[in-house]
């Protein structure tokens, strides 16, 4: 039986480490996402879950007291944001070249300087390299669900997974949510049952060695196929999440796809704001649509660039800049995507709501009617555009 | 159990051959006869930072780490690695999933940039966790791996490829950071400062109080590297005795607070004794620069003075 | 994935590099005098590569295969019974 509750993400999120009742958890705090540790050692002070919390002096040590439970064969949660991540940036890449099944909760957040506390996704997109599988989600339940799944894909794929949500926006509001039953949970993550560790006497092992080029090269492609393979194990662990609590989540979401001839392609909660828009345009006849993507890591390139072709012009919106002269990393994979797969559709991209500027219905309307007129024209004059900023004005 | 070297050698080798440290390095030393403080039936988990010592005892398809478990990630983050495999370990035997009559004790192994240095941090906060592991630091007074950079562990006035001896700057113009205090001065049931002398008794039994004193232990160990020193491979048994005749490297131990001078020269050397036959404190000897033997000596018989009156104070 | 080495590079074999033998990197070779050897085991924890053996309180033999003539033991011996020697000798 599901439980009917009201959580903030941070709380949904926590609620969710509860029930998976790790081993190990290291963390630090940081702002969006401090809550998360803070509950979660609330948790363990009162004996409902049997977890080790360790409170470490830094990220990087927590990503590497996480990389040193998890090569231990413990079952290892984390969660930060921002700079934290950004901290723990030469770890992450260690974390997955180890092939641990660590699972790591990210508050989206913006990346100083300046300082801001507020969202966007400049922390896990600068990770985009790194080897984690990132998952994105919309609201608290998908934040809630996501965790739940991350571990039993970590553990299957043995690489790291980013559980990815919006600061504030999503951590800190207060939603309904479907809970499962702390017993369906532990079930569906079953007993963790690590098969090379450090703490097996019977089998000494050497885990981090130096590599010389021929080797490294083979190892790094052997980390490259997982996450290819990734897919797939999302695929599965998603159909079997969904037979439990009937939640379907595929590797990315549709939403009036079917018939659209404009279309968003965007992560996280403003997803949510461009249903709303949706709506109100077709109450107007405009056909418009949205395709969330569930993961950047793996992406579904081929599988995304091939739902875009009966478009007619499309926006990509990033909460992120990649500073290079050109344009954002979501827009800049899946126009590649796009070229790589014949799919060839006008695209412009957006980048918006940096250090959590609001984004309204307003600005995804304008969004709209802009692919409207290129829809009819076939003409683009600018393919990178800052959302909300008057470019003149700023100059 | 009093200390025998032919019982000590019989013990397991847990750092095997065929490892690609330079001739004559004192770091493998440091490693295996640490190690053979382990009781045999024990089982260890090792974390190492980056360093000489990881980049040629763990070359794949080849480790040298035998009958323990080992564990390198980056440079800077040995303790906390440790700390993670030691909690988990924990909770894992509490909870009836590992066999209760093994016991796997956690050591981390650092040179001085990684401890001294880029790891100071991490170990500074495994060792006020409180953490069940014991840290052993091989200090050998720079970034060797690197080629011989200054550390925060480099004597004053060393010559290194980052502090060179030049016309205008005689070499590291600082003394160097006293890590054994820093470590003491995080209450710490026990931390020790060894060296490879005579028959290994003093760095084997202060391994062993390490490694089998429940909670976070220290040990840091003088460890000789011919290349970055300037003295001949043959003389590590001799560089490391001057060291500790000089009292440039005092033999000590600190437990649960309580000072105790393991070895008290019964004549204390001049410090050039020990400068002399190395050639990164050469130009120390070169006309003009007395000043500079004079200011080290000082600072050496500042921290012996100052051992002697805590061994004093803290026994009274 | 093979027996012996598992994901991430990690190498599921204990202390194998004794594979890899280091004996080629010495110019000279330490001679065990064994008249003079008292059998004290003093060189034995002095060898940074663990090549000289014991076995039952006898010094056994210096494992060449290893050793890379750091001349250590030579220095440590109290009885002077090992002797360096060029490795062309």
């Amino acid at each position: 039986m599901a439980i009917r509750e009201r959580l903030s993400g941070n709380e949904a999120v926590a609620t969710a480490m509860k029930q998976i009742n790790p081993d190990t958890v290291a963390a630090y705090p940081i702002t969006p996402s401090t809550e998360v540790p803070q509950y979660f050692s609330n948790f363990v002070a009162n004996g409902s879950v049997s977890t080790e919390f360790i409170a470490v002096e830094s990220e990087h040590s927590a990503m590497s007291a996480c990389i040193g439970a998890a090569a231990a064969g413990g079952r290892v949660m984390s969660a930060t944001s921002s700079q934290g991540l950004a901290l723990m940036f030469e770890m992450l890449y260690i974390a997955s070249g180890l092939r641990l099944p660590i699972t790591l909760i990210c508050g989206n957040r913006a990346l100083s300087a300046p300082l801001n506390i507020h969202n966007d996704h400049s922390d896990s997109m600068g990770a985009r390299d790194s080897g984690f599988i990132q998952l994105y989600c919309e609201n608290n339940q998908e934040a809630y669900d996501n965790t739940i799944m991350a571990v039993k894909i970590a553990e299957r794929a043995k690489l790291p997974v980013m559980v990815c949500y919006d600061g504030f926006i999503t951590s800190h509001s207060v939603e309904n949510i479907m809970l499962m039953e702390n017993e369906e949970v532990k079930n569906f993550v079953g007993e963790y049952k690590p098969d090379q560790y450090l703490l097996d006497y019977n089998n000494p092992i050497s885990i981090g060695p130096l590599d010389m080029q021929k080797d490294y090269f083979k190892h790094r492609y052997e980390l490259a196929s997982a996450m290819k393979d990734a897919k797939k194990i999302i695929k599965e662990v998603s159909e079997e999440f969904y037979k439990i609590t009937g939640r379907k989540y595929d590797l990315y979401e549709k939403y009036m796809m079917d018939d659209a001839e404009i279309a968003i392609i965007a992560l996280n909660s403003t997803a949510g704001t461009i249903k709303d828009t949706i709506d109100n345009l077709r109450e107007k006849g405009i056909k418009a649509g949205l395709l969330k993507p569930r993961m950047f890591r793996p992406l579904p390139w081929n599988e995304i660039a091939l739902e875009l072709k009966n478009l007619k012009a499309l926006a990509i919106m990033d909460k992120c800049d990649s500073i290079n002269g050109y344009a954002a990393p979501l827009f800049t994979e899946i126009t590649s995507a796009m070229y790589s797969s014949q799919v060839y559709v006008p695209t412009i991209n957006y980048i918006y709501g940096l250090g959590g500027t609001d984004t309204t219905v307003k600005d995804i309307e304008k969004i709209y009617s802009k692919l409207q007129e290129i829809s009819k024209t076939y003409r683009i004059t600018k393919i990178t555009n800052y959302l909300g900023i008057d470019e003149e004005e700023v100059k | 159990m009093a200390y025998n070297l032919k019982e000590m050698v019989n013990k397991k080798s847990r750092l095997a051959s065929g490892h690609r440290m330079c001739a004559g390095c004192g770091a493998p030393l440091i490693v295996r006869n640490s190690l053979r403080a382990l009781k045999d039936e024990d089982h260890a988990v090792i974390s190492c930072a980056t360093g000489c010592l990881e980049v040629s005892t763990c070359i794949y398809p080849y480790t040298s780490w035998k009958d323990c478990s080992f564990l390198h990630t980056a440079f800077e983050c040995a303790s906390a690695c440790a700390s993670g495999a030691s909690k988990t370990y924990e909770k894992l035997k509490r909870e009836n999933k590992l066999p209760q009559d093994k016991d796997t004790k956690f050591i981390a192994f650092g040179g001085d940039g990684g401890t001294y240095d880029i790891g100071l941090q991490s170990l500074s906060g495994a060792m006020e966790r409180r953490t069940d592991m014991t840290y052993i630091c091989y200090d050998n007074g720079a970034y060797m791996n690197t080629g011989t950079q200054r550390s925060s562990s480099t004597p004053h006035f060393a010559d290194t490829t980052t502090s060179p001896a030049g016309k205008v700057i005689p070499g590291k113009v600082q003394p160097r950071k006293d890590l054994a205090e820093i470590m003491i001065a995080h209450n710490i049931p026990y931390v020790a400062q060894t060296a490879l002398i005579g028959n290994m008794k003093d760095l084997y039994e202060k391994a062993e109080k390490a490694i089998y004193t429940e909670g976070p232990t220290c040990v840091v160990a003088l460890s000789p590297c011919p290349r970055g020193w300037g003295y001949p491979t043959e003389d590590l048994q001799k560089i490391s005795k001057l060291a500790v005749d000089t009292c440039f490297w005092p033999l000590y131990e600190v437990e649960n607070g309580k000072y105790h001078i393991t070895y008290k020269p019964a004549k204390k050397l001049p410090v050039e004794e020990f400068l002399r036959p190395q050639k990164r404190f050469k130009h120390m000897f070169k006309e003009g620069n007395e000043w500079m033997i004079e200011q080290f000596q000082k600072e050496v018989d500042k921290k012996w003075e100052y051992l002697l009156m805590m061994e004093e104070i803290t026994n009274k | 994935m093979s027996k012996e080495f598992g994901r991430g590079a990690t190498i599921l074999k204990s202390g194998n590099s004794c594979e890899f033998y280091t004996g080629d990197w010495k110019v000279q070779y330490p001679d065990h005098l064994k008249d003079k050897c008292k059998n004290c085991m003093m060189c034995v924890p002095y060898c940074p590569e663990d090549c000289i053996k014991q076995k039952d309180g006898i010094l056994d033999k210096i494992d060449l295969d290893y050793c890379k003539g750091c001349g250590i033991c030579a220095n440590v011996c109290p009885f002077n019974a090992i002797e360096m020697k060029h490795k062309d000798e």
